[in-house]
C-alpha cells in the first residue's frame, strides 16, 4: 500500500466517527421527517406516499402560512436589536475593561445561561407582570400612572429572546474584537480618521464575520423556539415552532408537523446561504 | 473465603435480585409522580414504579408505537380515549370483577368509554371539570354563572383561555345549547363567532401551568377551561381564587387507567391499577402535588380529611356532575377541523 493510500485510509479511520454520529442523528432522521412529510393522514393513520398536499395545505391556508411570517417577523427584530445592544457591551468589555477583569466580565455576562430556559421565561413574567418588578418600579417612581401592559404581548418576548441572545452574541464578538490586532485603529487615526470613523470603516468591517456567526445562531436558534412565545406572549403570535407542537399533541398529525419541520429547514438553509459569505465559526 | 462459599454467594444474589430489581413501568400524566402516591405500592409490593409523564393522547401512543411489547406496564389516558388506544392495539382486557366499580360515582363508571364490545379495558380513576375558574375579589362572581358575561366587554382583557381545543371548544357548544355529543362538522361552523368573541376578549391562550401563574399573580382575572384542577393546588396560597359550573353547564374530564398490551406483568399492572382505584391510591392521587381532581371512587370521601372535601367540594359534586357533560369524542375527521378552527383563533 502507498503512504497516500495509507494516509487516505487514516484520514477516513479519523473521519468516520463524525460522520456515522451525522448520519446516524442527522441525515437519516431528516430523510425520515422528509419522507414522512409527504406522506398523508387516513383517519388517525398515516399513510405513506408522495403527496404535496401538506405543503399545498401550508402554502395555500393563511392561518398556516402566517406562522412562519410571524416568525420571521420575531426573529428579524430580536436578531437585529440583540446585535445593537451586544455590539457596544463586547466593545466595552474588550477595550474598556483591563484584560484581568474580562474573564469575569464574560462570566457575569454569561451567567443568565445557568438558568433553566423555561425558569428563565417564568422569571420573566414576574419581572413584566402588571404586579410585577417594572411596573411597581416605574409607579412607585410616579413615572406612569398604570401599569404597563407587557405580559401576553409580543414586546414580552422580543425581551425574553433579547435578553437570551446578547449573552450569545456578546461572546461572538467579543472573540472577534480581541483578535483585532489594535494596530488597524491606530493607523487609521494616523491617517486622519476620527472616532466614528475607525468604528465605522475598519473595526466593524474586520469584526463582521463575529457579528454575522453570532446573528446567524441567534436566528436559527429564534425561530426554531416555541417555549418564549408560548409562555411570554401568552400564545397571541402563533409562531411556526407552536404550529408545530399543536399538531403532535393530541392529534399526532406528524405528516403535517414533518411538512411544517421541513419548511423550517429550508429557512434556516436559506439564512445560512445568505450570511455564509461571512461566516467564521473558526473565530468563535 | 473458599470457591464454594463464593459460589453459594453468586448464587444466592441471583436468586433474590430479579425481586429487589421488580420494576413497573407506567406511563402517566403528571399527578402520578407524586412520591406520596406510588410509595405505599412500592412498598407493599416491594417493587419499583418507574413513572413517564406525557401530554397528549398521540404524544402517549406515539411512545408506546416506539417501544417494544413489554416496555410499559399501565397506561394513564384521556378516559374518551380509551377506544381510540384500543383500536390501536395498546390496551390489554382486564377482569371487571377486580374493579371496584360498584363504590364509583355511577356516572365515572364510564363503561360506554372503558369498555368495547363488553371487554373492559380500562376503569375511570379522576376526574373534574372545564369551567370557569376566577378570582373572587377581582370579579362577580354571579357574572361567572353566564358564559354570555365573558364576552359582554365588562372582562375584556381579563381573560385566560386554556390552550386545549376540546374542552374550551366544548363550553362554547354549550353556550350555544348544542350538548357536546352533538358536535359535528355542521355545527362546529356556528361555533366560530363565539371562539372569537372569546379571544377578542382574552389576554391570553395558555397552557396549564401559564394560566394558573397568570391567575395567581393577578395578570389575568379569569381562567376560561378552568376548574378546580387549576385553583386548588393554590387554594392555600391564594384563597380567593374560586371556580363555578355556569348555567349553561361545564365539561367534564376524566382519565382512565389501564394494563398496556404485551405487558410482561400484567398481574403486577393490574395490581397498581386496584391500588390506584382503591379508597387510599385515590385520596393520594385527588390531592397530587401536580393537580387536584375528583376521585372516580365514591368511597375515598372517608379517606380524605375535611379541608381537602372542601376544597374539592364534594358535597356539590351531585349538582355538577348533574349540569356537566362530557368532552367531545370527535373522530379523527372532526378532531382536525375542530383544530383548525383553534389554529384560526389562535391566528387572530
Amino acid at each position: 500500500m502507498s503512504l497516500a493510500a495509507r494516509d487516505r485510509r487514516v484520514g477516513w479511520g479519523l473521519v468516520a466517527p463524525a460522520l456515522i454520529w451525522t448520519c446516524a442523528f442527522f441525515a437519516v432522521p431528516f430523510a425520515a421527517m422528509l419522507a414522512l412529510s409527504f406522506a398523508r393522514m387516513e383517519g388517525r393513520a398515516v399513510v405513506p406516499g408522495l403527496d404535496p398536499g401538506n405543503y399545498v395545505r401550508f402554502f395555500s391556508e393563511w392561518a398556516l402560512f402566517k406562522a412562519l411570517l410571524t416568525s420571521l417577523e420575531i426573529t428579524l427584530v430580536v436578531t437585529v436589536v440583540s446585535v445593537m445592544l451586544a455590539y457596544p457591551l463586547a466593545a466595552i468589555i474588550a477595550f474598556r475593561v483591563p484584560p484581568r477583569w474580562q474573564r469575569l466580565a464574560l462570566l457575569l455576562a454569561v451567567l443568565p445561561f445557568w438558568t433553566s430556559y423555561v425558569v428563565r421565561s417564568y422569571a420573566w413574567l414576574l419581572v413584566l407582570g402588571q404586579n410585577g418588578v417594572l411596573n411597581k418600579a416605574l409607579l412607585g417612581a410616579g413615572l406612569i400612572a398604570a401599569p404597563l401592559e407587557i405580559v401576553a404581548t409580543r414586546t414580552a418576548t422580543v425581551i425574553g429572546f433579547v435578553h437570551f441572545f446578547v449573552m450569545l452574541l456578546t461572546l461572538t464578538i467579543y472573540a472577534n474584537l480581541v483578535q483585532l490586532s489594535p494596530n488597524y485603529a491606530r493607523a487609521a487615526r494616523d491617517l486622519g480618521a476620527g472616532g466614528v470613523q475607525v468604528l465605522w470603516f475598519v473595526i466593524l468591517p474586520l469584526t463582521l464575520p463575529g457579528v454575522v456567526t453570532g446573528a446567524f445562531l441567534t436566528f436559527v436558534l429564534c425561530i426554531g423556539d416555541y417555549i418564549t412565545p408560548q409562555i411570554l406572549g401568552g400564545n397571541n403570535d402563533l409562531t411556526l415552532p407552536q404550529l408545530i407542537m399543536l399538531q403532535l399533541g393530541r392529534s399526532g398529525n406528524f405528516p403535517l408537523a414533518s411538512a411544517l419541520s421541513v419548511v423550517l429547514m429550508v429557512v434556516v438553509t436559506v439564512a445560512y446561504a445568505g450570511s455564509a459569505r461571512w461566516l467564521r465559526l473558526d473565530r468563535l | 473465603m473458599t470457591l464454594r462459599s463464593l459460589a453459594c454467594s453468586a448464587l444466592a444474589l441471583l436468586a433474590v435480585t430479579p425481586a429487589q430489581a421488580q420494576e413497573l413501568n407506567a406511563l402517566v400524566w403528571c399527578d402520578h409522580s407524586d412520591p406520596a402516591l406510588v410509595a405505599p405500592f412500592e412498598a407493599k409490593f416491594g417493587v419499583k414504579v418507574n413513572l413517564k409523564e406525557y401530554e397528549g393522547t398521540a404524544a402517549g401512543l406515539t411512545i408506546l408505537d416506539q417501544s417494544q411489547p413489554g416496555d410499559w406496564d399501565v397506561l394513564v389516558i384521556d378516559a374518551v380515549d380509551v377506544g381510540r388506544a384500543v383500536e390501536a392495539g395498546k390496551l390489554a382486557p382486564i377482569p371487571a370483577e377486580a374493579l371496584p366499580t360498584a363504590d364509583f360515582f355511577p356516572e365515572l363508571v364510564m363503561a360506554e368509554n372503558n369498555t368495547v364490545d363488553g371487554v373492559t379495558y380500562a376503569v375511570t380513576e379522576k376526574f373534574g371539570y372545564n369551567t370557569i375558574a376566577y378570582d373572587k375579589t377581582k370579579v362577580d362572581p354571579a357574572d361567572m354563572t353566564d358564559l354570555a358575561m365573558l364576552t359582554s366587554g365588562k372582562y375584556d382583557g381579563r381573560i385566560a383561555i386554556y390552550d386545549y381545543y376540546l374542552p374550551v371548544l366544548g363550553l362554547l357548544a354549550m353556550g350555544q345549547g348544542i350538548a357536546t355529543a352533538d358536535i359535528t362538522a355542521d355545527t362546529l361552523g356556528s361555533l366560530k363567532a363565539p371562539l372569537f368573541a372569546l379571544k377578542k376578549a382574552s389576554k391570553q391562550v395558555s397552557d396549564v401551568v401559564s394560566a394558573q401563574t397568570a391567575l395567581a399573580t393577578g395578570e389575568v382575572d379569569i381562567m376560561v377551561g378552568g376548574g378546580e384542577w387549576v385553583t386548588a393546588v393554590l387554594a392555600a396560597d391564594n384563597p380567593n381564587l374560586d371556580w363555578t359550573i355556569p348555567k349553561q353547564g361545564g365539561l367534564r374530564w376524566a382519565q382512565s387507567i389501564g394494563v398496556v398490551a404485551g405487558s410482561t406483568q400484567p398481574d403486577l399492572a393490574l395490581e397498581f391499577v386496584k391500588y390506584i382505584v382503591s379508597p387510599e391510591g385515590q385520596a393520594k392521587l385527588a390531592t397530587s402535588a401536580c393537580y387536584w381532581g375528583m376521585p372516580a371512587n365514591a368511597r375515598t370521601g372517608e379517606v380524605l380529611t375535611p379541608d381537602q372535601k372542601a376544597v374539592l367540594r364534594w358535597d356539590e359534586q351531585a349538582d355538577f356532575l348533574a349540569r356537566a357533560q362530557l368532552y367531545p369524542i370527535p373522530d379523527a375527521a372532526l378532531d382536525t377541523a375542530m383544530q383548525d378552527l383553534w389554529t384560526e383563533m389562535l391566528q387572530q
